[in-house]
């Protein structure tokens, strides 16, 4: 439970204790203690977040922002609540300026057909950069297909680093939008995100920032940042899958045309004319995933209970120590040794293909990620069809990590 | 090692992975098609020179796991020299083999040196590394040039 988090118990960080907050992490896989070292991909959830699921549900399941009875209001309310913690988790400077969407892919969806369909015009030019992720490539590629407009890339060098110089020389009068990844899926890289948009503006481009693998590793302040637009996913921050947030400032919001139409999304409508609702819910057409919205904000608790600061700082100890135990291994080379980076390490196994090592690892009970990892144009950067990866999570451990070392020498057995 | 993975990285399969037979192009083939598996970005390319019904050469090139790579070099091994009718027929064991239909011992004998992806089955989601090329080979058979296994 939340309140005993805040107790004396955890004053110092101590995983083991997170651990007992997980149920899914107490199993077997074939046999061995299960590892999970997949937390790019999605985190696990603790119980908190699952009791919230079955509270509502068994508890006061009823549609939102439409019924007059109490159990509707209390939904509406516990929904509401769940916008604000997720403006105060990212600093936002109001809660109607949060969308609640399926996720980040919705989210860059929602700006790039939105935004974009109204602002984004033939020659106009959209920069994205080399490690994106396929949900912030794709959409813009078909914008572009739609208007004319042209898809710009800041290349990376070979330590995973966007090169900010050639990024500065691709900013022109034309260039619209800037959308980049706060930080790799694959390399792990914590872009300079605060420059960027800098940048941009100076050009008078709006920038929105991808913050899948960034919100549950270190604190957001979208302020700070001063970007546009922040895209982010709940089952990425031990929060339920199909829920994500757009936060996007308010004036911008206030003139994008509506996403999606339907029911919550108006406030009048006659076959001659409809009246579109405020922001943000002109962007929240039907009802909404309400079950787990309300479990978002009870990960978002979860998490600052623990405190973000803590974990950022406990999981970069971590990675040290992934360092530490798995480089020495002669025949792994590491991809994406950016300064700035954490939580993910991705590497080549000598010529074994990624496939193989996840096999091998699983039946070691170890669960990494292998594959492109939606980040295809990585993987031709580095020359590589796949790569294999390890992402630390708040409730991984060094033990965690010497089972994913054994893992990997399993592997070189087999393969030898 | 323990039995499942031994099972499923035979010594075999590790053998042809490591030195793949027929593992080039045949340039010009009478039939062609590329193979992807986007899930984990196998790719592969087979080639076909076929003569009056016959399989007088057949190869591969790309790239895959060892499941994948040892799948394509096994079975360009075999199918060399046989009918196309005789090919279709071998697919279509082989396939029920690594999803777990085929389950008679004798006939999975039959097969051969293909028997040592039986056991892929207890794999499922290695079924489609093991059966890429074979997928590959009938789509270019049939005259498709591209086929994805997802
Ligand atoms: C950097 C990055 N962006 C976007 C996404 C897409 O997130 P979702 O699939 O939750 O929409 C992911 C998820 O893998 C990601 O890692």
């Amino acid at each position: 439970m939340t309140e005993e988090i805040n107790g004396a118990a955890y004053s110092h960080f101590d995983p083991e204790l997170f651990r007992k907050d997980f149920p899914v992490l107490h199993q077997n896989i074939h046999g061995k203690p299960l590892v999970y070292l997949d937390n790019a991909a999605t985190t696990q959830k603790p119980q908190v977040v699952i009791d919230t699921i079955a509270e509502y549900y068994k508890g006061y399941n009823s549609n939102i922002h439409r019924g007059v009875h109490q159990l509707s209001q209390k939904a509406t309310d516990e929904y509401e609540k769940a916008r604000v913690k997720i403006q105060k988790f990212l600093n936002a400077p109001k809660s109607r300026e949060i969308v609640l969407l399926r996720g980040t892919t919705e989210a860059i969806n929602l700006v790039a057909s939105s935004y974009g369909r109204k602002f984004i015009k033939s020659g106009d030019e959209i920069i994205i950069s080399e490690m994106e992720h396929h949900s912030n490539i794709v959409p813009w590629q078909m914008l572009c297909e739609q208007t004319g407009a042209v898809l710009k890339v800041i290349p990376m060098n070979d330590l995973g680093e966007l090169m900010m110089d050639e990024y500065k020389k691709l900013l022109t009068e034309k260039t619209k939008i800037v959308s980049v990844v706060h930080a790799s899926n694959t390399l792990g890289t914590e872009n300079p995100v605060e420059e960027i948009t800098r940048l941009a503006h100076t050009v008078g481009a709006k920038v929105l920032i991808d913050g899948a693998q960034a919100v549950q590793h270190f604190k957001v302040d979208v302020q700070a940042i001063g970007c546009d637009f922040y895209a982010f996913s709940g089952h990425k921050l031990y929060g339920p899958t199909g829920i994500g947030v757009l936060w996007g400032r308010e004036e911008l919001l206030e003139v994008m045309p509506p996403y999606q139409g339907g029911g919550d999304m108006i406030l009048s409508v006659t076959f001659d004319k409809t009246v579109y609702n405020e922001i943000p819910y002109k962007f929240e057409a039907g009802t909404p995933n309400i079950a787990d919205t309300i479990a978002l904000g009870t990960a978002i608790d979860y998490i600052e209970s623990i405190g973000i600061d803590q974990i950022s700082t406990y999981e970069s100890e971590l990675y040290l120590y992934a360092e530490e135990t798995i480089l020495p291994i002669d025949e792994v080379t590491l991809i994406g040794c950016a300064e700035k980076k954490g939580s993910v390490f991705s590497f080549k196994l000598k010529d074994v293909h990624p496939h193989d090592v996840g096999t091998i690892m699983d039946m070691e009970g170890v669960a990494i990620r292998t594959g492109h990892m939606c980040t295809q144009p990585v993987m031709k950067h580095f020359g590589v069809p796949a790569l294999s990866r390890i992402s630390i999570g708040l409730y991984n451990t060094k033990a965690d990590i010497d089972r994913a070392a054994e893992g990997i020498k399993k592997v070189l057995e087999v393969f030898a | 090692m323990n039995e499942e993975l031994k099972e499923i990285y035979q010594q075999v399969i590790l053998d042809h992975n490591k030195s793949p037979r027929n593992f080039r192009k045949i340039d010009p083939s009478t039939h062609s098609s590329e193979g992807l598996n986007p899930l984990c970005g196998d790719h592969v390319f087979i080639y076909l020179d076929i003569q009056d019904g016959v399989i007088a050469d057949i190869s591969f090139d790309g790239n895959g796991c060892a499941i994948s790579k040892s799948s394509a070099s096994i079975m360009t091994a075999e199918l060399k020299g046989k009918t196309v009718e005789e090919a279709e027929i071998i697919f279509n064991q082989f396939h029920d083999m690594v999803t777990g239909k085929l389950t008679d011992e004798e006939e999975i004998e039959n097969l051969g040196k293909l028997s040592v992806f039986q056991g892929v089955r207890d794999f499922p989601v290695r079924v489609k590394c093991a059966s890429l090329a074979w997928h590959t080979m009938h789509a270019a058979l049939h005259s498709e040039t591209v086929v994805t296994t997802e």
